[in-house]
Protein backbone atom coordinates (compact mmCIF):
# COMPACT_ATOMS: atom_id res chain seq x y z
CA UNK A 1 0.00 0.00 0.00
CA UNK A 2 1.75 3.11 -1.49
CA UNK A 3 -1.05 5.53 0.32
CA UNK A 4 -0.41 6.29 3.68
CA UNK A 5 3.77 6.47 3.36
CA UNK A 6 5.12 9.05 5.19
CA UNK A 7 5.94 12.35 3.11
CA UNK A 8 8.56 14.55 4.19
CA UNK A 9 7.39 18.40 5.69
CA UNK A 10 8.39 20.31 2.54
CA UNK A 11 6.91 18.04 -0.05
CA UNK A 12 3.41 17.95 2.67
CA UNK A 13 3.59 21.88 2.68
CA UNK A 14 3.65 22.12 -1.40
CA UNK A 15 0.87 20.07 -1.46
CA UNK A 16 -0.87 21.66 0.85
CA UNK A 17 0.02 25.40 -0.93
CA UNK A 18 -1.61 23.41 -4.28
CA UNK A 19 -4.63 22.07 -2.72
CA UNK A 20 -5.78 24.57 -1.07
CA UNK A 21 -5.28 26.39 -5.07
CA UNK A 22 -7.40 24.02 -6.58
CA UNK A 23 -10.06 23.87 -4.04
CA UNK A 24 -10.31 27.85 -3.99
CA UNK A 25 -11.18 27.80 -7.73
CA UNK A 26 -13.33 24.85 -7.54
CA UNK A 27 -15.89 26.14 -4.77
CA UNK A 28 -15.39 29.78 -5.80
CA UNK A 29 -17.25 28.08 -8.84
CA UNK A 30 -20.28 26.54 -6.24
CA UNK A 31 -20.72 30.03 -4.52
CA UNK A 32 -24.71 29.42 -4.26
CA UNK A 33 -23.94 25.61 -3.31
CA UNK A 34 -21.67 27.55 -0.12
CA UNK A 35 -24.60 29.76 0.14
CA UNK A 36 -26.79 27.06 0.53
CA UNK A 37 -24.97 24.97 2.58
CA UNK A 38 -24.35 27.95 5.04
CA UNK A 39 -28.09 28.11 5.57
CA UNK A 40 -28.23 24.68 8.01
CA UNK A 41 -25.10 26.09 9.56
CA UNK A 42 -27.13 29.54 10.42
CA UNK A 43 -30.37 28.77 10.89
CA UNK A 44 -29.71 25.72 13.78
CA UNK A 45 -27.94 27.97 16.33
CA UNK A 46 -30.63 31.29 15.62
CA UNK A 47 -33.47 28.98 16.47
CA UNK A 48 -31.90 27.78 19.36
CA UNK A 49 -31.04 31.51 20.39
CA UNK A 50 -34.44 32.51 19.63
CA UNK A 51 -35.31 29.57 22.06
CA UNK A 52 -33.20 29.95 24.66
CA UNK A 53 -34.01 34.14 24.61
CA UNK A 54 -37.90 33.71 24.67
CA UNK A 55 -37.14 31.11 28.07
CA UNK A 56 -35.22 33.48 29.64
CA UNK A 57 -37.31 36.76 28.80
CA UNK A 58 -40.15 34.72 30.46
CA UNK A 59 -38.49 33.54 33.17
CA UNK A 60 -37.77 36.77 34.60
CA UNK A 61 -34.68 37.71 32.40
CA UNK A 62 -32.16 35.02 33.08
CA UNK A 63 -32.66 30.71 32.78
CA UNK A 64 -30.24 29.13 34.12
CA UNK A 65 -27.22 31.49 34.59
CA UNK A 66 -27.78 33.14 31.03
CA UNK A 67 -29.58 36.44 30.36
CA UNK A 68 -31.09 36.61 26.66
CA UNK A 69 -28.24 38.78 25.51
CA UNK A 70 -25.79 36.38 26.92
CA UNK A 71 -27.84 33.73 25.22
CA UNK A 72 -27.58 35.51 22.00
CA UNK A 73 -23.79 36.08 22.45
CA UNK A 74 -23.51 32.13 23.19
CA UNK A 75 -24.99 31.12 20.41
CA UNK A 76 -23.18 33.62 17.73
CA UNK A 77 -19.54 32.24 18.80
CA UNK A 78 -21.32 28.65 18.64
CA UNK A 79 -22.15 29.19 15.27
CA UNK A 80 -18.80 30.49 14.28
CA UNK A 81 -17.46 27.95 16.44
CA UNK A 82 -19.45 25.41 14.62
CA UNK A 83 -18.97 26.47 10.78
CA UNK A 84 -14.75 26.43 11.49
CA UNK A 85 -15.10 22.97 13.30
CA UNK A 86 -17.47 21.59 11.09
CA UNK A 87 -16.82 18.71 8.83
CA UNK A 88 -18.94 16.57 5.98
CA UNK A 89 -16.53 13.78 5.96
CA UNK A 90 -18.73 11.19 7.40
CA UNK A 91 -20.98 11.65 4.14
CA UNK A 92 -18.29 12.17 1.75
CA UNK A 93 -15.77 8.40 2.80
CA UNK A 94 -19.44 6.58 2.58
CA UNK A 95 -20.09 7.47 -0.74
CA UNK A 96 -16.29 7.18 -2.08
CA UNK A 97 -16.11 3.60 -0.58
CA UNK A 98 -20.04 2.91 -1.50
CA UNK A 99 -18.97 3.84 -5.44
CA UNK A 100 -15.43 2.30 -5.31
CA UNK A 101 -14.05 6.34 -5.49
CA UNK A 102 -11.55 5.24 -3.17
CA UNK A 103 -9.32 3.63 -5.81
CA UNK A 104 -8.16 6.62 -7.05
CA UNK A 105 -7.52 8.03 -4.26
CA UNK A 106 -5.19 4.92 -2.60
CA UNK A 107 -2.77 4.95 -6.23
CA UNK A 108 -1.63 8.80 -5.03
CA UNK A 109 1.40 9.07 -3.10
CA UNK A 110 -0.14 10.82 0.16
CA UNK A 111 -2.50 9.67 2.14
CA UNK A 112 -6.18 11.08 1.44
CA UNK A 113 -6.27 13.09 4.80
CA UNK A 114 -4.47 15.72 4.08
CA UNK A 115 -6.47 16.46 0.35
CA UNK A 116 -9.82 16.12 2.92
CA UNK A 117 -7.92 18.88 5.43
CA UNK A 118 -7.09 21.14 2.60
CA UNK A 119 -10.38 20.98 1.09
CA UNK A 120 -12.14 21.49 4.70
CA UNK A 121 -10.11 24.35 6.01
CA UNK A 122 -10.42 26.54 2.18
CA UNK A 123 -14.48 25.91 2.68
CA UNK A 124 -14.28 26.95 6.28
CA UNK A 125 -11.98 30.18 5.56
CA UNK A 126 -14.19 30.72 2.43
CA UNK A 127 -17.42 30.99 4.37
CA UNK A 128 -15.78 32.71 7.16
CA UNK A 129 -16.00 35.75 5.24
CA UNK A 130 -20.17 35.16 5.73
CA UNK A 131 -20.43 33.52 8.80
CA UNK A 132 -18.52 36.80 10.41
CA UNK A 133 -21.00 39.37 8.88
CA UNK A 134 -23.83 37.40 9.69
CA UNK A 135 -22.84 36.90 13.33
CA UNK A 136 -22.09 40.46 13.98
CA UNK A 137 -25.04 41.39 11.99
CA UNK A 138 -27.52 39.25 14.11
CA UNK A 139 -25.54 40.14 17.30
CA UNK A 140 -26.61 43.69 16.61
CA UNK A 141 -29.95 42.95 16.23
CA UNK A 142 -30.74 40.49 18.91
CA UNK A 143 -28.75 42.70 21.68
CA UNK A 144 -25.30 39.87 21.89
CA UNK A 145 -24.05 40.79 25.40
CA UNK A 146 -20.71 40.12 24.42
CA UNK A 147 -17.51 41.67 25.97
CA UNK A 148 -14.69 38.89 26.67
CA UNK A 149 -12.00 39.08 28.69
CA UNK A 150 -8.25 39.99 27.13
CA UNK A 151 -6.75 36.43 28.30
CA UNK A 152 -9.80 34.42 26.96
CA UNK A 153 -9.58 35.70 23.58
CA UNK A 154 -5.65 34.99 24.08
CA UNK A 155 -6.60 31.47 25.36
CA UNK A 156 -9.76 31.15 22.32
CA UNK A 157 -7.38 31.08 20.01
CA UNK A 158 -5.20 27.65 20.35
CA UNK A 159 -7.95 26.66 21.82
CA UNK A 160 -10.19 26.96 19.01
CA UNK A 161 -7.13 25.25 16.80
CA UNK A 162 -7.03 22.44 19.14
CA UNK A 163 -11.10 22.25 18.48
CA UNK A 164 -10.48 22.31 15.05
CA UNK A 165 -8.24 19.44 15.07
CA UNK A 166 -10.04 17.16 17.31
CA UNK A 167 -13.72 17.32 15.27
CA UNK A 168 -11.55 16.70 12.45
CA UNK A 169 -9.79 13.58 13.08
CA UNK A 170 -12.71 12.11 15.25
CA UNK A 171 -15.06 12.63 12.20
CA UNK A 172 -12.59 11.48 10.02
CA UNK A 173 -12.50 7.66 12.09
CA UNK A 174 -16.38 7.47 12.35
CA UNK A 175 -16.12 7.81 8.53
CA UNK A 176 -13.55 4.72 8.43
CA UNK A 177 -16.73 2.72 9.29
CA UNK A 178 -17.71 3.06 5.99
CA UNK A 179 -15.07 0.49 5.14
CA UNK A 180 -16.86 -2.04 7.49
CA UNK A 181 -20.62 -0.69 6.96
CA UNK A 182 -21.87 -0.09 3.76
CA UNK A 183 -24.65 1.74 4.57
CA UNK A 184 -23.72 4.59 6.87
CA UNK A 185 -26.76 6.67 6.69
CA UNK A 186 -28.18 5.47 10.35
CA UNK A 187 -24.28 5.62 12.06
CA UNK A 188 -23.83 8.97 10.86
CA UNK A 189 -27.23 10.42 11.57
CA UNK A 190 -26.85 9.06 15.48
CA UNK A 191 -23.39 10.64 15.39
CA UNK A 192 -24.28 13.93 14.29
CA UNK A 193 -27.12 14.18 16.88
CA UNK A 194 -25.03 13.14 19.22
CA UNK A 195 -22.57 15.72 18.19
CA UNK A 196 -25.38 18.42 18.17
CA UNK A 197 -26.18 17.76 21.48
CA UNK A 198 -23.00 17.37 23.01
CA UNK A 199 -21.83 19.52 22.35
CA UNK A 200 -23.85 22.02 23.38
CA UNK A 201 -25.45 23.36 20.18
CA UNK A 202 -28.98 22.94 21.56
CA UNK A 203 -28.63 24.04 25.52
CA UNK A 204 -25.33 25.36 26.83
CA UNK A 205 -23.92 22.30 28.41
CA UNK A 206 -24.20 23.41 31.58
CA UNK A 207 -28.14 23.33 31.62
CA UNK A 208 -27.68 19.85 31.01
CA UNK A 209 -28.25 17.37 33.89
CA UNK A 210 -24.66 16.03 35.06
CA UNK A 211 -24.68 12.37 33.73
CA UNK A 212 -25.41 14.10 30.53
CA UNK A 213 -22.13 16.78 31.19
CA UNK A 214 -20.09 14.07 32.05
CA UNK A 215 -20.64 11.98 29.50
CA UNK A 216 -19.53 14.88 27.02
CA UNK A 217 -17.03 15.64 28.60
CA UNK A 218 -15.42 12.47 29.27
CA UNK A 219 -15.90 11.66 25.47
CA UNK A 220 -14.27 14.07 23.28
CA UNK A 221 -17.47 16.26 22.18
CA UNK A 222 -17.28 19.16 24.88
CA UNK A 223 -13.98 19.53 23.89
CA UNK A 224 -14.78 20.07 19.79
CA UNK A 225 -17.43 22.94 19.92
CA UNK A 226 -18.51 23.68 23.84
CA UNK A 227 -14.84 24.58 25.41
CA UNK A 228 -13.47 27.41 22.71
CA UNK A 229 -17.30 28.84 23.16
CA UNK A 230 -17.40 29.11 26.71
CA UNK A 231 -14.00 30.47 26.89
CA UNK A 232 -14.34 32.75 24.55
CA UNK A 233 -17.54 34.00 26.61
CA UNK A 234 -15.89 34.71 29.98
CA UNK A 235 -17.51 31.55 31.39
CA UNK A 236 -14.55 29.57 32.53
CA UNK A 237 -11.84 30.12 35.49
CA UNK A 238 -8.23 29.56 34.95
CA UNK A 239 -8.22 26.10 36.18
CA UNK A 240 -11.49 24.71 34.01
CA UNK A 241 -9.57 26.20 31.17
CA UNK A 242 -6.18 24.56 31.91
CA UNK A 243 -8.31 21.31 32.27
CA UNK A 244 -9.96 21.92 28.80
CA UNK A 245 -6.37 21.96 27.20
CA UNK A 246 -5.46 18.90 28.78
CA UNK A 247 -8.76 17.47 27.45
CA UNK A 248 -8.14 18.49 24.28
CA UNK A 249 -4.31 17.09 23.92
CA UNK A 250 -4.78 14.01 25.37
CA UNK A 251 -7.67 13.37 22.99
CA UNK A 252 -5.92 14.63 20.08
CA UNK A 253 -3.29 12.28 21.06
CA UNK A 254 -5.22 9.13 21.49
CA UNK A 255 -7.20 9.80 18.09
CA UNK A 256 -4.19 10.36 16.10
CA UNK A 257 -2.49 7.36 17.37
CA UNK A 258 -5.59 4.92 16.62
CA UNK A 259 -6.09 6.32 13.03
CA UNK A 260 -3.17 5.14 11.02
CA UNK A 261 -3.91 1.61 12.78
CA UNK A 262 -7.89 1.78 11.68
CA UNK A 263 -7.03 3.24 8.47
CA UNK A 264 -4.77 0.18 7.50
CA UNK A 265 -7.15 -2.40 8.61
CA UNK A 266 -10.11 -0.14 7.19
CA UNK A 267 -8.16 -0.27 3.50
CA UNK A 268 -7.55 -4.04 4.25
CA UNK A 269 -11.26 -4.67 4.01
CA UNK A 270 -12.01 -2.11 0.86
CA UNK A 271 -12.81 -4.16 -1.92
CA UNK A 272 -13.54 -1.18 -4.16
CA UNK A 273 -16.78 -1.93 -5.69
CA UNK A 274 -17.28 -1.81 -9.19
CA UNK A 275 -13.74 -2.32 -9.82
CA UNK B 1 -59.47 6.04 -9.48
CA UNK B 2 -56.84 4.25 -11.37
CA UNK B 3 -54.55 7.10 -9.73
CA UNK B 4 -55.34 6.27 -6.73
CA UNK B 5 -54.30 2.22 -8.27
CA UNK B 6 -51.04 3.99 -9.29
CA UNK B 7 -49.75 5.08 -5.47
CA UNK B 8 -50.25 1.93 -4.76
CA UNK B 9 -48.24 0.38 -6.97
CA UNK B 10 -45.60 2.94 -6.74
CA UNK B 11 -45.90 2.13 -3.04
CA UNK B 12 -45.78 -1.16 -3.43
CA UNK B 13 -43.14 -1.26 -5.37
CA UNK B 14 -40.99 0.77 -2.63
CA UNK B 15 -42.04 -1.86 -0.10
CA UNK B 16 -40.43 -4.61 -2.77
CA UNK B 17 -37.39 -2.70 -3.20
CA UNK B 18 -36.37 -2.31 -0.14
CA UNK B 19 -37.59 -5.55 1.79
CA UNK B 20 -33.97 -7.03 -0.42
CA UNK B 21 -32.35 -5.04 2.59
CA UNK B 22 -34.41 -5.93 5.38
CA UNK B 23 -31.41 -5.04 7.76
CA UNK B 24 -32.23 -1.47 6.86
CA UNK B 25 -35.36 -1.69 8.76
CA UNK B 26 -33.26 -1.41 12.42
CA UNK B 27 -30.89 0.65 10.64
CA UNK B 28 -33.92 3.14 10.17
CA UNK B 29 -35.65 2.37 13.15
CA UNK B 30 -32.56 3.87 14.78
CA UNK B 31 -32.74 6.32 13.15
CA UNK B 32 -35.47 7.16 13.81
CA UNK B 33 -35.81 6.70 17.70
CA UNK B 34 -32.70 8.84 17.75
CA UNK B 35 -34.37 11.52 15.84
CA UNK B 36 -37.16 11.67 18.62
CA UNK B 37 -34.84 11.21 21.43
CA UNK B 38 -33.23 14.26 20.12
CA UNK B 39 -36.66 16.90 20.12
CA UNK B 40 -37.80 14.96 23.10
CA UNK B 41 -34.48 16.01 25.16
CA UNK B 42 -34.44 19.17 23.47
CA UNK B 43 -37.92 19.74 24.99
CA UNK B 44 -36.84 18.31 28.28
CA UNK B 45 -33.69 20.62 28.61
CA UNK B 46 -35.86 24.13 28.00
CA UNK B 47 -38.97 23.10 30.27
CA UNK B 48 -36.75 22.70 32.80
CA UNK B 49 -35.87 26.23 32.71
CA UNK B 50 -39.15 27.31 31.83
CA UNK B 51 -43.22 26.64 32.40
CA UNK B 52 -44.32 27.82 29.01
CA UNK B 53 -42.89 29.28 25.65
CA UNK B 54 -44.65 31.86 24.03
CA UNK B 55 -47.54 30.68 25.56
CA UNK B 56 -47.34 26.77 24.38
CA UNK B 57 -46.83 24.23 28.06
CA UNK B 58 -44.73 21.43 27.81
CA UNK B 59 -47.66 19.18 26.28
CA UNK B 60 -48.83 21.51 23.38
CA UNK B 61 -45.37 21.37 22.00
CA UNK B 62 -44.98 17.64 22.47
CA UNK B 63 -48.12 17.66 20.19
CA UNK B 64 -46.32 20.48 17.69
CA UNK B 65 -43.22 18.10 18.31
CA UNK B 66 -46.03 14.75 16.89
CA UNK B 67 -47.02 17.38 14.15
CA UNK B 68 -43.18 18.02 12.92
CA UNK B 69 -42.60 14.49 12.66
CA UNK B 70 -45.89 13.48 10.97
CA UNK B 71 -45.14 16.44 7.97
CA UNK B 72 -41.94 15.43 7.90
CA UNK B 73 -42.38 12.13 7.24
CA UNK B 74 -45.00 12.90 4.61
CA UNK B 75 -42.80 14.96 2.72
CA UNK B 76 -39.79 12.47 2.87
CA UNK B 77 -41.89 9.60 2.13
CA UNK B 78 -42.32 10.49 -1.56
CA UNK B 79 -42.13 14.10 -2.07
CA UNK B 80 -38.88 14.79 -1.83
CA UNK B 81 -37.37 11.46 -3.02
CA UNK B 82 -39.69 11.91 -6.02
CA UNK B 83 -39.00 15.54 -6.70
CA UNK B 84 -34.88 15.10 -6.20
CA UNK B 85 -35.16 12.43 -9.05
CA UNK B 86 -37.40 14.31 -11.43
CA UNK B 87 -34.29 17.13 -10.92
CA UNK B 88 -31.76 14.35 -12.21
CA UNK B 89 -34.16 13.59 -14.91
CA UNK B 90 -34.25 17.58 -16.33
CA UNK B 91 -30.54 17.36 -15.89
CA UNK B 92 -29.99 14.06 -17.79
CA UNK B 93 -32.69 14.45 -20.18
CA UNK B 94 -34.38 11.10 -18.78
CA UNK B 95 -37.34 12.83 -18.19
CA UNK B 96 -38.86 12.09 -21.42
CA UNK B 97 -39.55 8.31 -20.27
CA UNK B 98 -42.11 10.17 -17.76
CA UNK B 99 -44.00 12.35 -20.36
CA UNK B 100 -44.02 9.88 -23.13
CA UNK B 101 -46.04 7.36 -20.55
CA UNK B 102 -50.09 7.74 -20.82
CA UNK B 103 -50.28 9.34 -17.17
CA UNK B 104 -50.57 12.44 -15.54
CA UNK B 105 -46.92 13.60 -15.60
CA UNK B 106 -47.20 15.87 -12.80
CA UNK B 107 -48.29 12.63 -10.88
CA UNK B 108 -45.89 10.73 -11.58
CA UNK B 109 -43.33 12.77 -10.76
CA UNK B 110 -44.47 13.58 -7.73
CA UNK B 111 -44.81 9.84 -6.27
CA UNK B 112 -42.43 8.14 -8.46
CA UNK B 113 -40.23 7.39 -5.60
CA UNK B 114 -41.29 5.90 -2.57
CA UNK B 115 -38.99 6.21 0.98
CA UNK B 116 -40.96 3.29 2.61
CA UNK B 117 -38.81 3.38 5.96
CA UNK B 118 -40.70 6.87 6.34
CA UNK B 119 -43.47 5.34 7.80
CA UNK B 120 -41.96 4.37 10.78
CA UNK B 121 -41.83 8.19 11.49
CA UNK B 122 -45.57 8.06 10.63
CA UNK B 123 -46.36 6.06 13.51
CA UNK B 124 -43.98 8.01 15.93
CA UNK B 125 -45.50 10.90 14.60
CA UNK B 126 -49.09 9.40 15.63
CA UNK B 127 -47.68 7.92 18.60
CA UNK B 128 -46.27 11.12 20.11
CA UNK B 129 -49.58 13.07 19.19
CA UNK B 130 -51.41 10.52 21.29
CA UNK B 131 -49.54 10.73 24.29
CA UNK B 132 -49.27 14.30 24.27
CA UNK B 133 -53.02 14.32 23.71
CA UNK B 134 -53.34 11.92 26.85
CA UNK B 135 -51.15 14.03 29.04
CA UNK B 136 -53.03 17.02 28.00
CA UNK B 137 -56.22 14.85 29.62
CA UNK B 138 -58.51 16.63 26.66
CA UNK B 139 -60.71 15.26 24.62
CA UNK B 140 -60.45 15.14 20.99
CA UNK B 141 -63.72 16.04 19.67
CA UNK B 142 -65.00 15.82 16.41
CA UNK B 143 -65.00 19.44 15.80
CA UNK B 144 -61.11 19.13 16.86
CA UNK B 145 -60.57 16.12 14.81
CA UNK B 146 -61.98 17.68 11.82
CA UNK B 147 -59.96 20.61 12.04
CA UNK B 148 -56.69 18.87 12.76
CA UNK B 149 -57.36 16.97 9.68
CA UNK B 150 -58.15 19.65 7.26
CA UNK B 151 -55.24 21.39 8.54
CA UNK B 152 -52.75 18.58 8.23
CA UNK B 153 -53.79 17.94 4.57
CA UNK B 154 -53.95 21.63 3.79
CA UNK B 155 -50.65 22.43 4.93
CA UNK B 156 -49.48 19.11 3.33
CA UNK B 157 -50.63 20.48 -0.09
CA UNK B 158 -48.78 23.91 0.87
CA UNK B 159 -45.76 22.33 1.36
CA UNK B 160 -46.16 19.38 -1.71
CA UNK B 161 -47.06 22.95 -4.09
CA UNK B 162 -44.15 24.39 -2.66
CA UNK B 163 -41.38 21.55 -3.46
CA UNK B 164 -43.09 21.19 -7.24
CA UNK B 165 -42.92 24.78 -7.80
CA UNK B 166 -39.31 24.84 -6.26
CA UNK B 167 -38.67 21.71 -8.31
CA UNK B 168 -40.48 22.79 -11.95
CA UNK B 169 -37.70 25.45 -11.83
CA UNK B 170 -35.26 22.78 -12.94
CA UNK B 171 -36.89 23.32 -16.76
CA UNK B 172 -35.09 26.33 -16.74
CA UNK B 173 -32.23 26.61 -14.43
CA UNK B 174 -31.42 22.99 -14.55
CA UNK B 175 -28.95 22.83 -11.54
CA UNK B 176 -31.61 22.90 -8.69
CA UNK B 177 -30.72 19.84 -6.60
CA UNK B 178 -29.77 22.51 -3.82
CA UNK B 179 -33.18 23.76 -3.61
CA UNK B 180 -34.13 21.00 -1.79
CA UNK B 181 -31.71 20.99 0.70
CA UNK B 182 -32.71 24.58 1.14
CA UNK B 183 -36.13 23.19 2.18
CA UNK B 184 -34.51 20.60 4.54
CA UNK B 185 -32.26 22.67 6.40
CA UNK B 186 -35.23 25.06 6.99
CA UNK B 187 -37.78 22.71 7.55
CA UNK B 188 -35.80 22.11 11.48
CA UNK B 189 -36.61 25.73 12.44
CA UNK B 190 -40.82 24.06 12.28
CA UNK B 191 -39.89 21.85 15.39
CA UNK B 192 -40.79 25.27 17.55
CA UNK B 193 -43.97 27.27 17.20
CA UNK B 194 -43.11 30.03 14.72
CA UNK B 195 -44.98 33.03 17.01
CA UNK B 196 -41.34 32.62 18.89
CA UNK B 197 -39.71 33.88 15.32
CA UNK B 198 -38.76 37.37 15.58
CA UNK B 199 -40.89 39.24 12.45
CA UNK B 200 -38.39 39.20 9.06
CA UNK B 201 -37.94 35.30 10.39
CA UNK B 202 -41.36 34.13 11.54
CA UNK B 203 -42.39 36.03 7.78
CA UNK B 204 -39.85 33.87 5.77
CA UNK B 205 -40.75 30.72 7.61
CA UNK B 206 -44.87 31.48 6.62
CA UNK B 207 -44.54 32.91 3.34
CA UNK B 208 -41.66 32.29 1.98
CA UNK B 209 -41.15 28.86 2.92
CA UNK B 210 -44.73 27.61 4.34
CA UNK B 211 -43.37 25.86 7.52
CA UNK B 212 -45.85 28.14 10.13
CA UNK B 213 -48.70 25.99 7.87
CA UNK B 214 -47.31 22.92 7.61
CA UNK B 215 -46.82 22.22 11.59
CA UNK B 216 -47.80 25.09 13.67
CA UNK B 217 -51.18 25.32 12.50
CA UNK B 218 -52.07 22.04 13.00
CA UNK B 219 -50.34 21.58 15.99
CA UNK B 220 -52.42 24.82 17.04
CA UNK B 221 -55.46 22.85 15.59
CA UNK B 222 -54.82 19.45 17.73
CA UNK B 223 -54.54 21.36 20.63
CA UNK B 224 -56.93 24.10 20.38
CA UNK B 225 -55.10 26.72 19.85
CA UNK B 226 -56.26 27.90 16.32
CA UNK B 227 -58.99 30.61 15.47
CA UNK B 228 -61.43 30.37 12.59
CA UNK B 229 -59.57 33.05 10.16
CA UNK B 230 -56.31 30.45 10.54
CA UNK B 231 -58.26 27.89 9.28
CA UNK B 232 -60.27 29.29 6.83
CA UNK B 233 -57.13 31.12 5.59
CA UNK B 234 -54.71 28.13 5.62
CA UNK B 235 -57.69 25.99 3.50
CA UNK B 236 -57.50 28.97 0.67
CA UNK B 237 -53.80 29.28 0.57
CA UNK B 238 -53.93 25.44 -0.10
CA UNK B 239 -56.76 25.59 -2.73
CA UNK B 240 -54.73 28.68 -4.68
CA UNK B 241 -51.24 27.48 -4.34
CA UNK B 242 -52.15 23.69 -5.87
CA UNK B 243 -53.66 25.82 -8.47
CA UNK B 244 -50.55 27.77 -9.39
CA UNK B 245 -48.16 24.91 -8.91
CA UNK B 246 -50.09 23.07 -11.34
CA UNK B 247 -50.46 26.33 -13.92
CA UNK B 248 -46.25 26.89 -13.66
CA UNK B 249 -45.84 22.93 -14.11
CA UNK B 250 -47.93 22.85 -16.97
CA UNK B 251 -45.82 25.76 -18.20
CA UNK B 252 -42.42 24.18 -17.23
CA UNK B 253 -43.36 21.16 -19.42
CA UNK B 254 -44.11 22.96 -22.30
CA UNK B 255 -40.20 24.91 -21.98
CA UNK B 256 -38.81 21.21 -21.54
CA UNK B 257 -36.77 20.32 -24.84
CA UNK B 258 -35.83 17.19 -24.21
CA UNK B 259 -32.53 14.80 -24.55
CA UNK B 260 -32.23 14.23 -28.01
CA UNK B 261 -33.89 16.88 -29.21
Amino acid sequence: MIAGRAAGPRALLGLYRAQFAVHLAAQMQYRVMLAIWLIGLVLQPLMYLVVWATVARSQGGEAGGFTAGQFAAYFLVLMVVNQLTFTWVTEVTEYRVREGEFSPLLLRPVHPIHADLAENLTYKLLTLTLTLPIALLLGVSFGADFSPPVWAVAAFVPALGLAVALRFVADWLVALLAFWVTRMTAINQTYSVLTIFLTGQIAPLSLFPEPVRVVAAVLPFRWMVAFPVELLLGRLSARETLVGFGAQAVWLVVLVAVLPWAWRAGVRRYSAVGA
Amino acid sequence: MSRLRLVGVFLRLGVLNELQYRANFWIQLIRSLVNLATALAGLGVVFSQATTLDGWRQDELLALVGVYFLVGAGVNLVFLPSMSQFIGDVRKGTLDYVLTKPEDAQLLVSIRRVDIWRLIDVAMGFGVNGVALARLGSDLGPGRAAAFGLTLLAGGAIVYSFLLALATTAFWFVRVENILVVFQSMYVAGRWPVGIYPPWLRGTLTFVVPIAFAITVPASALVGRLDWPTLVGTVVLAAAMLAFSRWFWSVGVRHYSGASA
